[in-house]
């Protein structure tokens, strides 16, 4: 009896490596290209911290920066990043609900880190420091807009992703796309790492 | 016995657990509130300050990599991290650099 529950389990783990195999190519895919945008965001840091004095007489950071906004701001991802991971843990454990929940979640966090982010930019350019104004505030827009751009691609993906599960359940393709959206996820923290130190931190001394 | 199960993923990349997910968020809360603590209330020379909040984001950018990207050094995570390690010198390559050059052309500038 044993023997037999073994083999049917060696014949099912067989199914399931090869079907893995796709997933575990897909999934290490998307990592060389994580790692591309790496080096697009290296290339804008370069670039920012360049012109990390070039005012032309305008506004500085110190005066508009506003660390408190940028704290919560960074809590907001910080918190969206544990969601995500318990998120993960639940799709591993097969419990659809979990996962949409706690998808749900990370999603809230994340749309309150962009809609801070579009605050500040508002607030920024009524004071008078829109990205026209000089070469510093050029280079702040396009590090912080495409660091945005990037969460807002990651929302997007998530709302597609939970109206997938919610129809489809946890399959295969889903659990790979789940994997693949983990690392985008916790790769923007990371970045948003970069940007709260090199930007704000810096631009605040 | 299903506690001792070690979770890896069709990437062979290790899954976590809720208890090291909590660690790497609590480490890392630590890791950002001290930065912003003393930018926002200074107690060091702002050259200390500086150099102590790169060592904090360079520590919290570790363990993000390591709490939340699960990066370790298995054979099956090696080309995962080749491939970091290649982009991590590229990324030195191209942003130090570039503040080294031009940095450099300023002052040559400046002082000619």
């Amino acid at each position: 009896m044993s023997s037999e529950v073994l083999s049917n389990h060696a014949a099912h783990d067989d199914d399931h490596e090869h079907h893995h195999d796709a997933g575990e190519m897909k999934v290490f895919g998307f990592w060389i290209y994580l790692m591309t945008d790496c080096i697009l965001f290296a290339s804008i840091f370069a670039g920012f911290a360049v012109l990390s004095t070039a005012y032309a007489g305008g506004p500085t950071p110190k005066e508009l920066i506003d660390l408190k906004l940028v704290l919560v701001e960074t809590f907001a991802l910080l918190f969206s990043s544990i969601t995500y991971g318990m998120a993960m843990l639940a799709m591993y454990r097969g419990d659809k609900g979990k996962t949409l929940s706690w998808l749900a979640a990370t999603f809230v966090f994340g749309a309150m880190f962009l809609s801070i982010e579009l605050y500040e930019f508002n607030h920024l350019i009524h004071e008078g420091a829109g990205p026209q104004v000089s070469a510093y505030w050029s280079a702040f827009f396009t590090l912080v807009g495409t660091h945005g751009l990037h969460v807002t691609a990651g929302l997007t993906w998530m709302a597609i992703m939970m109206h997938q599960v919610a129809t489809r359940g946890l399959t295969a393709t889903n659990q790979t796309r789940l994997s693949c959206l983990s690392l985008f996820w916790h790769f923007l923290d990371v970045v948003w790492i970069c940007v709260f130190t090199v930007v704000y931190l810096m631009g605040a001394l | 016995m299903a506690h001792d199960h070690h979770h890896t993923n069709s990437a062979g990349a290790d899954h976590g657990s809720t208890k090291s997910y909590m660690t790497g968020f609590i480490v890392s809360i630590i890791l950002t509130v001290i930065p912003f603590a003393i930018v926002m209330n200074p107690i060091m020379s702002p050259s200390a300050t500086l150099f102590t909040i790169v060592g904090f984001g360079v520590v919290q950018i570790l363990v993000h990599l390591v709490y939340f990207l699960h990066m370790n050094t298995s054979s099956e995570q090696r080309w995962n991290t080749v491939a970091f390690v290649f982009t991590v010198l590229i990324t030195i390559i191209v942003v130090v650099l570039s503040i080294w050059i031009i940095w450099s052309m300023h002052y040559y500038m400046m002082t000619n």
